[in-house]
């Protein structure tokens, strides 16, 4: 752990004084002169910029995001959406998995389900919001539905493709080594497309952020805007509401948050799934 | 077998202390070996049939290493998969400890040339995974797996997997796994193949080691005439397809054996020399029918002859 805690540092510790560091840092600095010169190009240079003069510039939308952090309601925005993110993701996982799993195991099973699923599979989450808000009860459970199927089929697709990619070996040896079938879906089947399972959730998990913005847009932020007030129905509905009141350094920080957000959950789960497949990293 | 196996496990008492690796666990010649008589296989139908193996028939002494050796694409691998039982044999029998062969058992460990190691689970994990498939994780199966660990060099590697381990170690993994589950005979299809020089040498040593403590009846399957005189009690030399046994030489050196000894003694060159021979005449018969994989060997032969 200490050993590990110190090849780490000192990874981050040659990367910090390295010419890939140094390059990023220039990169970032030139991207954010040119979009502040851009959005500011009228006053400085007498003449509009196409499309980047009418992006609010970086150091305001940094006034605004220093502001934001300090009200509540922001907070209870991101709150929301990183709850029917979470909601929508355990589910996809909680039914994805096993689905999964039986679909790749049994011939019979998948013979039943995959055209069903694969008809399903190109439907763009968003093509279901009218039809779930009619569906279900509240708006609540509409969103987090639509978030659900955002990462639903990714880990489903991914789950059945790892498991077909195990080695037939391992099933040979294991079988000759006196495995019950049991045995085997549980030595080397799961552990086999834990990898898989990953990289299918890791990818869903940012599909996840993209479809709930989305939903709670269109559906109005969910039931939970009318309790909050104006900016209480999730990030989506938030960076809506800032566009409705013309105000365009919100948006921009709106979106700046959603990036935040979905950039720590793929590294959170990133590092679980590390942690769960020592084999592949532990080099 | 597996009676036997779980007659010895109740006797045991279950709550003794981790028993020290240096316990001898009892393994030697167990059963009376495999025999294959009259064995005949052929593949497709009609004009399209293809003989592979032909009227083949030897025997597996009981407690001894039998190589098998011969020309290449001559049909080892396929009486590989009759003896283990993935495949039935169009005519003949082949019997192990008496018993008809007539599928897969846990009475025959096969070891194949690939590495079959299984990447999530951790060196001791991997020796341990046929005794815990069977519900087998007592002290003295732990103990057992301690005592190969051992054996084969991977002492301080248990807890490393297999994609941290180098090439040679991974195979010798393999073999404590399938050593464990103490099949009454052992199948090693060309286990070594692909190792370079230095590593294959070293393999040889660990495993004529592990040979000499245990004396698992085994059957091993090579074509390099080297490792065959120096692992062998006999060698069954084999002709070109349709094949059948050529010849069995018994290899009496004593044991254990050396590498250096084996190149240095007289009965072992005289062995070889009569083995090369016979490897000849059956290579020259394949490439009268146009294999291209004989002319290797014929070459090599020739100037080998040139030399001497």
């Amino acid at each position: 752990m200490v050993a590990a805690a110190k090849a780490l540092s000192t990874k981050f510790a040659g990367f910090v004084g390295g010419d890939d560091f140094w390059r990023g840092i220039v990169a970032i600095a030139a991207f954010l002169i040119f979009w502040e010169a851009g959005s500011r190009s009228h006053a400085w240079f007498g003449f509009s910029f196409p499309w980047v003069s009418q992006v609010p510039a970086p150091t305001a939308v940094l006034q605004a995001m220093f502001k934001l952090v300090q009200e509540p309601s922001f907070w209870n925005s991101a709150f929301l959406s990183t709850l029917r993110v979470f909601e929508g993701f355990f589910a996809a996982m909680v039914i994805g998995i096993p689905l999964g799993l039986a679909m790749a195991v049994s011939r019979i099973f998948f013979g039943i389900t995959f055209p069903v699923f694969e008809v399903l599979r190109p439907i763009p989450p968003l093509a279901w919001v009218p039809a779930s808000i009619i569906f279900w009860p509240t708006q609540e459970l509409s969103i987090a539905f639509v978030t659900f199927l955002g990462a639903f089929f990714t880990i489903v697709i991914n789950v059945i493709g790892g498991a077909r990619a195990i080695d037939v070996r391992y099933f040979q040896a294991a079988r000759s080594m006196g495995s019950s079938t049991w045995d085997i879906f549980r030595r080397i089947i799961l552990p086999g497309t834990l990898p898989s399972i990953v990289v299918g959730a890791t990818v869903g998990v940012g599909i996840t952020w993209a479809v709930v913005v989305a939903a709670e847009m269109i559906s109005g932020g969910g039931s939970a805007g009318s309790v909050g007030g104006a900016a209480g129905g999730g990030l989506g509905f938030f960076i809506w509401n800032s566009y409705v009141g013309g105000s365009y350094t919100q948006i921009v920080a709106g979106m700046i948050s959603i990036g935040i957000a979905g950039y720590v959950s793929s590294a959170l789960l990133r590092k679980i799934g590390n942690w769960m497949t020592p084999w592949l990293s532990e080099n | 077998m597996q009676q036997l196996l779980q007659e010895l496990s109740h006797k045991m008492t279950p709550h003794a202390p981790p028993v020290a690796p240096t316990v001898s666990v009892p393994l030697t010649g167990v059963g009376t070996g495999m025999i294959v008589s009259n064995v005949t296989k052929t593949y497709g139908a009609g004009e399209f049939t293809k003989q592979v193996v032909q009227n083949c028939s030897f025997t597996i002494e009981s407690g001894k290493l039998t190589v098998m050796i011969g020309p290449s694409g001559c049909g080892k691998s396929t009486l590989i998969r009759l003896l283990a039982g993935f495949e039935r044999p169009t005519s003949g029998t082949i019997t192990i400890g008496g018993k008809p062969v007539s599928g897969p058992g846990l009475d025959r460990m096969v070891v194949f040339q690939e590495t079959a190691l299984f990447p999530w689970m951790s060196t001791y994990d991997n020796i341990m995974f046929g005794p815990r498939a069977r519900g087998e994780d007592t002290p003295e199966m732990r103990s057992f797996a301690e005592l190969l660990l051992q054996k084969v060099g991977l002492d301080g590697f248990r807890k490393k997997y297999p994609a941290q381990l180098s090439g040679g170690m991974q195979r010798r993994a393999e073999l404590a796994r399938s050593m464990i589950n103490k099949p009454e005979v052992m199948i090693l299809d060309e286990p070594f193949r692909g190792l370079d020089a230095m590593t294959k040498r070293l393999m040889q040593e660990y495993y004529a080691n592990l040979y000499e403590e245990f004396r698992r009846t085994t059957f091993f399957v090579t074509t390099d005439i080297d490792e065959a005189i120096y692992l062998a009690d006999r060698i069954l030399i084999m002709t070109n397809i349709p094949t059948q046994v050529r010849a069995v030489i018994d290899v009496d050196l004593p044991r254990p054996r050396h590498v250096e000894d084996i190149t240095e003694n007289d009965a072992a060159n005289a062995i070889k020399m009569k083995a090369l021979g016979l490897l000849h005449e059956e290579a020259m018969k394949s490439f009268a029918r146009g294999s291209k994989a004989a002319a290797d060997f014929i070459d090599a032969y020739a100037r080998r002859m040139a030399k001497e």
